[in-house]
């Protein structure tokens, strides 16, 4: 619960581990993440695919599949969602913490109007309220969006893909959050509507003064729109810091290597030289000793596959988890010998 | 001057969409690719750059205008039309999509020569597996779609294009649906093509720093026209069109420009708007614009640019 004037962390987690257990054995997707947002800020987490931070994030509200065995804490304004009764979680659902999943087109119902479907959470959670009020609340989420509350009667159908993202976003809305939690929002969309459902997102940071987390492979759009940024490779988390800092300066090479997968337009330096990593991520479970990014690192030294690699401070406020790591400019903290 | 490899002369595809509307989604386009080039069509979704590239491919009746394949206007006889798909190929966005989850690597990329009774088929397959990085080739051979990554798979799907050792490629959004660090491997790899085979490639996209990564011209698409065209040096570092403008303005690193974030989704082919056909979203001419101009911007219609002239736009408010 928040408290007035008091105002800590809106989500925690404690040395998270995520476990899926297959018929081939236990696969970790998730090694030991610690993370904080603070109330009012925005984090952004970055990593490809199979990175882990979906999986991550599905703890917040508990979603996380049944064969995943998840160990450590989520605080959500200090209580553990991991361990709360199921009533409680009802109640943190939608109320206190929503997700706003990617793909808008699975997420809505086809056949249903979608100002029906932003008040079926309202309906849930807050019984009392007449058809009038609820009729309200939904024009007033479709005008917090940007849409014109007369889009309550369209069919998903009838909407664009970034119309549809913004409904995805207005459902969250729907029943007062304090936490938003979206996953890939924008990916799909183009350029002009990714802008448009960012500035959507920014405002509402700003004006309903919430807690927004955001996940995206793209970490320019992290630095665009979030205070901090968290980069995650193969279950861990190997740089985080002010968004920006780890865009444009990273101390991690492969945030590096994220950040320079986007090249800055003018930039005559990326002229007929776009930057990739070979290689592929590891398969979850087929990490070895050391490092898990040393296969594919371009600056990998000899003593990088061995020995555990925790998250180091770097520089005021930045971690990263390389041995070597591309130190930013600033006072620089004394790592002694590896 | 030389041939062009591939040409749109004043070309319009229209599908119906009721008795009487249409949408006219390609409205009169001009496009060039010259032999070697790669040239990007960038715009929003619903702009028609897929259709366009369709229409290029000979996959999209068209209503007017032509396709002029190395000089020759694109025959629209069966036999003339499958000889040319062995010269152009497609590349799809989605690699999970474009393949069929239940072909081995092997037969997908085999199909094309099947298609077309080309001979020599396994030594075939493998040089073009290897030529897109899959090596040793054969390993590659009896996997399936669900055992390979996602760069794998768009490597598989070019594979399948290379097979038939085309002359064009159209790659639409190649990267779109990839992980940031697949993403720098796949341009690279469209680009070392062009180079090593001298292949000539169009690539639609609404991404940006794609076509600044790998480009020699881009044409930005509108509603049906393109809008401005040029050098992408020029284009990307001088953009001239008020929509260009505003499409850089967005890209998330382009933080010394103020984003000029557009309202509202892009219009709709069915009802174009006369005059220029952004006017109604143009944050030039809502600024305010002399009488003169204005009056031109909301009634005259403005005329095609010319092919990869220098770096030309088609707006009334520039200089």
């Amino acid at each position: 619960m928040s408290h007035d004037g008091l105002r800590g962390p809106a989500l925690e987690f404690r040395d998270v581990h995520i476990t899926y257990r297959t018929r081939d054995g236990d696969v970790p997707a998730v090694r030991g993440v610690n993370l904080t947002v603070d109330a009012g800020s925005s984090l952004g987490i970055a990593g490809e695919s199979g990175s882990g931070k979906s999986t991550l994030i599905s703890t917040v509200l508990r979603l996380q599949p049944k064969t995943a065995k998840v160990t450590g804490e989520v605080l959500v304004d200090g209580e553990d969602v991991l361990g709360m009764s199921f009533k409680r979680l009802r109640a943190l659902r939608w109320a206190q913490a929503s997700i706003v999943f990617q793909g808008a087109l699975h997420g809505l119902n086809p056949l249903q109007r979608i100002g029906e479907q932003i008040a079926e959470p309202i309906g849930v959670h807050e019984p009392k309220s007449t058809g009038g009020d609820v009729d309200r609340r939904v024009g007033e989420l479709l005008e917090q969006v940007g849409l014109p509350p007369a889009r309550a009667r369209s069919y998903p159908h009838q909407l664009s893909g970034g119309q549809r993202q913004r409904i995805m976003i207005a459902m969250a809305l729907a029943c007062r959050p304090r936490l938003i939690v979206a996953d890939e929002p924008t990916t799909a969309l183009d350029v002009m509507v990714q802008a448009q459902v960012l500035k959507v997102l920014t405002d509402l940071v700003d004006e309903l003064d919430l807690t927004l987390v955001l996940i995206s492979h793209d970490l320019s759009v992290l630095a665009d729109v979030c205070h901090r940024a968290a980069v995650m490779y193969a279950g861990e988390v190997v740089e985080s810091g002010p968004a920006s800092e780890v865009f444009e300066a990273s101390a991690h090479p492969y945030s590096r290597a994220l950040a320079g997968a986007f090249p800055r337009i003018g930039d005559t330096s990326f002229r007929y030289a776009p930057s990739g990593l070979p290689g592929d991520p590891p398969f979850p479970g087929d990490v070895g000793q050391g490092c898990a990014f040393a296969p594919r690192c371009p600056v990998v030294h000899d003593d990088c596959t061995s020995g555990e690699l925790p998250l180091v401070e770097v520089a005021p406020g930045r971690q990263s988890a390389c041995r070597y790591p591309i130190i930013p400019p600033g006072p620089q903290p004394d790592r002694g010998t590896p | 001057m030389t041939t062009p490899a591939l040409e749109a002369r004043d070309l319009a595809v229209s599908f119906h969409t009721g008795r009487r509307t249409s949408a006219r989604a390609v409205d009169g386009v001009n496009l060039t690719v010259l032999p070697g080039q790669i040239v990007a069509l960038v715009g929003e979704s619903g702009c028609g750059k897929s259709t366009l590239a369709r229409a290029l491919l000979g996959l999209q009746p068209t209503e007017s205008g032509e396709v002029v394949v190395d000089g020759e206007i694109l025959p629209t006889s069966r036999s003339g039309l499958k000889a040319y798909r062995r010269r152009a190929q497609l590349i799809l966005q989605d690699p999970m999509g474009s393949l069929n989850p239940r072909m081995s690597v092997y037969e997908s990329v085999a199909e094309g020569l099947r298609v077309h009774g080309v001979e020599g088929e396994e030594q075939r397959v493998a040089d073009a597996l290897s030529r897109v990085g899959l090596r040793p080739p054969e390993r590659f051979f009896a996997r399936y779609p669900h055992e390979l990554s996602g760069g794998q798979r768009q490597r598989v799907v070019i594979a399948g294009a290379l097979v038939l050792e085309p002359e064009i490629l159209i790659a639409d959004e190649p990267v779109s649906s990839l992980d940031a660090s697949v993403r720098g491997e796949i341009l690279a790899l469209l680009l070392r093509l062009r180079d090593e085979l001298g292949l000539s490639i169009l690539v639609v996209t609404h991404d940006l720093g794609l076509a600044w990564n790998v480009a020699d011209r881009i044409a930005v698409m509108y509603l049906g026209r393109i809008i401005e065209e040029g050098r992408t040096e020029d284009v990307l570092s001088r953009p001239k069109h008020p929509y260009t403008r505003a499409l850089l303005s967005v890209v998330p690193e382009m933080d010394r420009i103020e984003p000029i974030v557009l309202v509202g989704e892009p219009p709709d082919p069915t009802r174009i708007p006369p005059g220029c056909r952004f006017h109604p979203r143009c944050p030039v001419l809502q600024q305010g614009l002399p009488d003169e101009i204005s009056s031109r911007c909301r009634g005259q219609a403005l005329p095609l640019l010319p092919v990869q002239g220098g770096h030309a736009a088609a707006c009334y408010a520039i200089p």
